[in-house]
């Protein structure tokens, strides 16, 4: 087989796994506006609010340990425990659901039948609030994250494409189990929308406020429930961003790639956010390969906005969106 | 007018019951327009009750307020013999009142098997986890629940296009599937916002028809509103009939068409 090929071959199983954790990113965001009409700009914030709370829990940090210090003279850190990794995803879990109830309490709720761009710079104002209070709560430094999830090369993978192709692949075990996890998140959302009925309400209000109200469906309830499920999304995203480049404030810009990837895969459907990812993910790896070393390299950056741009021209509703027909 | 409280006997012989819903000196403004005013009315038990009026006599609102969607500003809602407290129109959903609507509030991308299941929520009593684990009381609720919609379905005629996503359906398919998701939440009270509206005669002829059955087989308190007075006069066993807002009749639809503020609302007097 040509080196060439090879290369490329592992370049794309590199891009899909890039992909994924794309799509986990995605994936939120697909949650909350499918459910509520709302594009939730604090979709990344939250995936680091997540990140940095879990680290703060597993070390045992005090919440708020500056402000305190600063307010009563003292100098508290650390409560000098380590809490363990399942222990403190679950709890980190509780402040997600704390905070899914907050947002509708304090903020959405107030903006019942608002435009929707009224609602989207709410969620702008949200992303800046909550990132100024992880910081008070968790202070600024960038964090390892370990909660046990493997990481390097992994060998086995390694050593039997050498013995196939003479040269060994480089992928990530991280990679892997992120993969993996994606993949039965996305089975365990797909079977929460289809057969719970939980899932079956989220559909409804999804589609008609005032009928789901008519058959007895809790919009309020509907609505931290969607807020909750996207916090899950974002601290599984949160978890493996973290564990990949450490929890520093930079990981809440990654929602930013979540854009494209929307707009590929249609701002309303999760195998949409999946595909979506994914092709982002490939096309931006191999274009690096391919094209990369004739244009000076560091396309990354900005390949994936142009494939978003291309495909607002053609397609607009995305490859999975529902069409977009206006009765004049 | 009647005053039994014990209930009465139709014409074709059907028993009706006692008061399920009372409606006392209700109020409703919108800012300085007043859409009802001061309307007291009762519902009975296995009865087929229409609202009827001339377009913005105030029918829809009164509708509104019944299913609590509106707040009136004066006047007391009595259901099953208490007075209502302020309730959100899903708790009011959630005691047992199930409606329809004029414009027809359907959840569009899904099938009209998921449609009429939705109206089942309220009877899935499992918790997400029994749900996940699919096993026991998770796998028999939904199972009952199926059959009781599966019954339903069949008795609406819609059978054939139960796996139809509901954005596909003609107008008067649609207005079938709402009945069956309302009925599908075996409610105590059944509100039908304009049933027959837009409807040609034949598909009005069948709504007919599905109202009297229902009525007849689950014995189902209806309450309709309707402006079509025809229609209404068939259909029902007591009138109260609505004109700028006010009452201005009630009672058997007899005793209505042969009552004088009706004709004239309905031929058109001036109102001086």
């Amino acid at each position: 087989m040509p080196e060439q090929l090879v290369f490329a071959m592992e370049v794309i199983l590199n891009g899909l796994m890039a992909g994924v954790l794309y799509a986990l990113v995605a994936l939120g965001f697909v949650l909350i506006y499918k459910a509520s009409g709302i594009f939730n700009y604090a979709q990344g914030v939250m995936a680091l609010f997540a990140a940095m709370t879990l680290v703060g829990i597993m070390n045992g940090q005090v919440p708020f340990a500056h402000l305190i210090n600063a307010t009563f003279g003292t100098h508290v850190h650390n409560f000098g425990w380590n809490v363990p990794a399942l222990l403190a995803i679950i709890l980190t879990m509780g402040v997600m659901v704390l905070l899914a109830w907050a947002v509708q309490r304090f903020v959405m709720r107030h903006l019942v039948g608002q435009e929707p761009i009224i609602l989207f710079m709410a969620t702008i104002g949200l992303a800046y609030f909550l990132e100024g209070v992880a910081d008070l709560m968790w202070g600024s430094e960038i964090k390892t994250l370990n909660v046990g999830l493997p990481q390097g090369i992994n060998l086995w993978i390694d050593e039997t494409t050498f013995n196939i192709f003479d040269y060994g692949f480089f992928i990530d075990n991280l990679d892997i189990v992120a993969t993996i996890i994606a993949a039965l998140l996305v089975a365990a959302l797909v079977a929460f929308s289809q057969y719970t009925k939980q899932g079956r309400a989220m559909r409804a209000v999804a589609d008609d406020h005032q009928a789901a109200l008519s058959v007895g469906i809790s919009l309020n309830f509907i609505w931290i429930m969607v807020w909750s499920v996207a916090g899950f999304v974002a601290l599984v995203a949160g978890i493996m961003w973290g564990t990949k480049s450490g929890v520093q404030f930079s990981l809440s810009l990654i929602a930013l790639k979540a854009l494209p990837v929307l707009m590929l895969g249609g701002f309303t459907s999760i195998p949409g956010a999946i595909v979506g990812g994914l092709i982002i993910g490939v096309g931006e790896k191999l274009f690096e390969f391919a094209i990369g070393p004739l244009v000076g390299g560091a396309t990354e950056n900005w390949f994936a906005y142009v494939l978003a741009l291309i495909f607002l021209v053609f397609r607009p509703q995305g490859l999975f969106g529902e069409k977009i027909i206006e009765r004049v | 007018m009647l005053d039994n409280s014990e209930g009465y006997v139709t014409e074709d012989g059907r028993k009706i019951g006692g008061v399920v819903m009372e409606m006392k000196n209700i109020t409703l403004r919108f800012g300085g327009v007043v859409a009802i005013k001061d309307i007291s009315f009762d519902i009975r038990e296995g009865e087929i009750r229409a609202i009827i009026g001339p377009n913005g006599a105030g029918k829809s609102s009164m509708l509104n307020v019944i299913s609590g969607f509106y707040v009136p500003q004066e006047g007391e809602v009595w259901f099953h013999g208490s007075k209502r407290p302020l309730m959100r129109p899903f708790e009011v959903a959630q005691q047992g009142i199930a409606r329809t609507f004029q414009n027809i509030a359907l959840f569009e991308g899904m099938s009209v098997l998921d449609n009429v299941m939705t109206g089942r929520l309220g009877y899935m009593k499992t918790n997400i986890f029994q749900q996940a684990l699919w096993k026991g009381k998770a796998e028999t609720e939904e199972t009952e629940n199926r059959e009781a919609v599966e019954k339903i379905i069949d008795f609406l005629e819609i059978q054939h296009i139960r796996k139809t996503p509901v954005s596909r359906l003609p107008y008067g398919l649609k207005k079938r599937v709402e009945l069956a998701r309302a009925l599908a939440a075996e409610p105590k009270l059944l509100l039908l916002d304009e049933p027959m509206a837009g409807m040609n005669v034949e598909e009005k002829e069948d709504m007919s028809r599905f109202v009297l059955d229902v009525n007849d087989e689950f014995g189902t308190t209806i309450a309709l509103i309707e402006h079509d007075m025809g229609v209404v006069m068939d259909l029902s066993d007591r009138v109260v009939v609505m004109d700028y807002g006010k009452k201005i009749g009630d009672g058997t639809p007899d005793e209505v068409r042969n009552n004088q503020e009706v004709i004239d609302a309905y031929l058109g007097v001036s109102h001086d």
